[in-house]
């Protein structure tokens, strides 16, 4: 994989946005818990997101797991309702689409899942998985789904006698270019692609991105690319978001963001992504101690715990997303953090 | 494509086509043996006129009581009724009662386990305090009970079981749902778009009823033996109706002297239920899904 990043999408209007959105799980409140006279809690998986994508861009969004990235995956393909906030598709709010809308949607916004096993139904063959996708949303006439199933084994790359398999005839690698096809099956314009290979060894992973790569630039999909893996990410995005306990604390150009961090987590993060370069390696800090539980997310800077750059203001006044230069939005009072010949040079 | 990746990419090993040839290789021992049993047994419940050498209900007072003989190879009953003919006649009833004994509980109970599984909620609640008062009571003192209030006879059995029964594949399908349900290819199912009714049927539904399915093979082996426990007490099918339960109630008084009354109903129902079990054994092996 080449470490040479993507240059910026030229400025098209947001396809997708997500406003302020909270998702909360509610934690089992037993009889117990009700007659100790505890309040029933919450795993606060997403704490008030608010991101566009724009139109053929690729956004990656990295973080640690259970930083809410699949939860934010989720809440975009209408699979989670968001408790508060929403998810604006074309500038229509997709909660309350009607169901004809509703339709329109699902073919529009479609989504690759992680497991390669659990993704796919164990009993219905390739070419009855695509058949259904065609036929539900009558993509083409009956007498040409032979032909597109074809065509659709072909752009990901399987043999064409792949149709008449089963999933557990086929490899992780394959598997996941099954979902891929399903997904491409109803001509989406965004793809949501959630942890797309980290089930993956390392000698296919390449082989499914660059695969996805190929597809965005040939069919101009927006890709919204969740992973943990930060060269991946940095190999595959145009943009790039950084979660911390469900909020954004990062968000900006992939080269920006990886060459000047604006936020201590996204340097914390940086640095303890192995590196096999010797020179690269800085010995600095990054975060100490453990992540905090999603139960308890701490007050002000959801950061502030484990921040090594933490004063009083952080652990009150939660900081807002602000633009730090034309490319670059970070969620931190340390303005300042990260920029050029500032006194904080993280 | 270089060429490594055109090694990656190309089929696995396995090359199996879908479709009953997907089943070859996979049929077990069992399930033929299960299945020869029950074809002998359905051949004999369609057509016992052809091979019973005698009608069922054929008195012979010159036979009355006779041992296993060339005339009557299972022996005569206190009528001189052939037992052979009476089992053999027996097999229609008996079938009857496997299938229409157990036909509402698996619709029914797949239906109700669909629906507690995949909304869960309150109907799960509901379900599992319906579960909870049925089966505080055996099986079998309810199902009694049901028949001496309704009356005897095989219609009302056929209620009672059904009253019970379909409790036991809610159940079985219910977990399995719930199971399923949060795999990600129902997840990618509702991203399509595609209906509830769609998602559970064509996707939930075939992944889940396996289990259901090997035991209706063997509650139909426990129908029969349910039935003919009926039958033996006198609330299921009525003399002189050839049911097995009957025909060994038959023989009772004559267990000392003439055991053959008894013994031979009995070795039919151990058949045609070791043919059930059979069966269910062999397609628990042919139908678990690979991953």
């Amino acid at each position: 994989m080449s470490e040479q990043q993507r240059p910026s999408r030229p400025l098209e209007p947001p396809i997708l946005a997500v406003d302020d959105v909270v998702v909360r799980f509610p934690v089992a409140h037993s009889m117990l818990d009700r007659l100790a006279g505890r309040p029933p809690r919450a795993v606060h998986a997403l704490n008030g997101v608010r991101l566009e994508v724009r139109r053929g861009e690729t956004l990656g969004i990295v973080g640690e797991s259970g930083c809410g990235k699949s939860t934010l995956a989720r809440t975009i393909v209408r699979l989670i309702e968001p408790n508060d906030g929403r998810v604006r598709f074309e500038g229509h709010d997709i909660g309350s689409l009607s169901g004809s809308e509703r339709r329109a949607f699902n073919r529009r916004v479609q989504m690759i899942f992680q497991d390669p096993y659990g993704s796919l139904n164990p009993r219905m063959t390739v070419r009855q998985v695509l058949t259904e996708a065609l036929t539900v949303h009558a993509m083409r006439p009956k007498s040409e789904i032979p032909a597109r199933i074809a065509e659709l084994l072909d752009l990901v790359r399987l043999p064409a006698d792949a149709a008449d398999r089963l999933p557990h005839q086929f490899s992780g690698g394959q598997r996941q270019r099954i979902g891929i096809a399903r997904a491409l099956a109803v001509e989406p314009e965004v793809l949501v692609a959630d942890e797309l290979v980290s089930a993956l060894d390392v000698s296919v992973q390449a082989q499914v991105v660059n695969l996805l790569l190929e597809l965005q630039e040939k069919l101009y999909l927006t890709v919204l690319f969740v992973a943990h893996d930060l060269r991946l990410v940095r190999h595959i995005s145009h943009r790039v978001a950084v979660m911390y306990l469900g909020s954004i604390v990062e968000i900006g150009d992939t080269e920006a963001l990886f060459s000047a961090p604006r936020h201590p987590y996204t340097r914390a993060l940086l640095d303890a992504a192995p590196d096999m370069d010797p020179s690269h390696r800085t010995g600095r800090a990054g975060a100490r101690g453990e992540l905090p539980s999603p139960l308890d997310i701490p007050s002000g800077c959801p950061f502030h715990t484990r921040c090594p750059y933490v004063f009083d203001r952080c652990r009150t006044e939660r900081p807002l997303l602000t633009e730090r230069n034309p490319v670059q939005r970070a969620a931190c009072h340390l303005v300042d953090f990260g920029r050029p010949g500032a006194s904080i040079v993280a | 494509m270089t060429a490594a990746e055109d090694i990656l990419s190309r089929p696995a090993v396995r090359r199996r086509r879908f479709g009953l040839s997907n089943l070859r290789g996979r049929i077990s021992w069992t399930f033929v043996a299960g299945f020869l049993i029950l074809l002998a047994s359905l051949v004999l419940a369609i057509a016992p006129g052809l091979i019973a050498p005698y009608k069922p209900a054929a008195f012979d007072y010159k036979a009355i009581l006779k041992p296993p003989s060339l005339a009557h190879p299972f022996g005569s009953d206190n009528f001189g009724r052939d037992i052979l003919s009476r089992t053999i006649w027996a097999y229609r009833i008996d079938l009857q009662i496997a299938f229409f004994g157990t036909l509402f509980p698996v619709v029914f109970g797949t239906f109700v386990g669909a629906m507690v599984g995949y909304y869960g909620g309150w109907l799960e609640t509901i379900f599992g305090r319906v579960v909870d008062a049925v089966i505080t009571f055996p099986f079998l003192v309810l199902v009694i009970a049901i028949v001496a209030v309704l009356g005897p006879g095989l219609f009302n059995l056929y209620i009672a079981v059904s009253i019970v029964g379909w409790i036991f594949y809610a159940r079985l399908i219910a977990a399995e749902i719930k199971v399923q349900k949060r795999l990600d290819y129902a997840a990618a199912g509702r991203v399509m778009g595609y209906s509830t009714a769609r998602i559970i049927l064509r996707h939930l539904l075939p992944n889940a009823i396996t289990a259901a399915l090997i035991y209706w093979m063997t509650d139909m082996a426990l129908c029969i033996l349910l039935g003919s426990s009926l039958g033996y007490l006198g609330l299921g099918a009525q003399p002189p109706t050839a049911e097995w339960g009957v025909l060994i109630a038959d023989g009772k008084n004559y267990m000392s002297t003439a055991w053959w009354i008894s013994i031979f109903p009995g070795v039919a129902i151990v058949i045609t239920g070791l043919g059930f079990s059979l069966l269910g054994d062999g397609l628990s092996d042919m139908l678990r899904p690979k991953r």
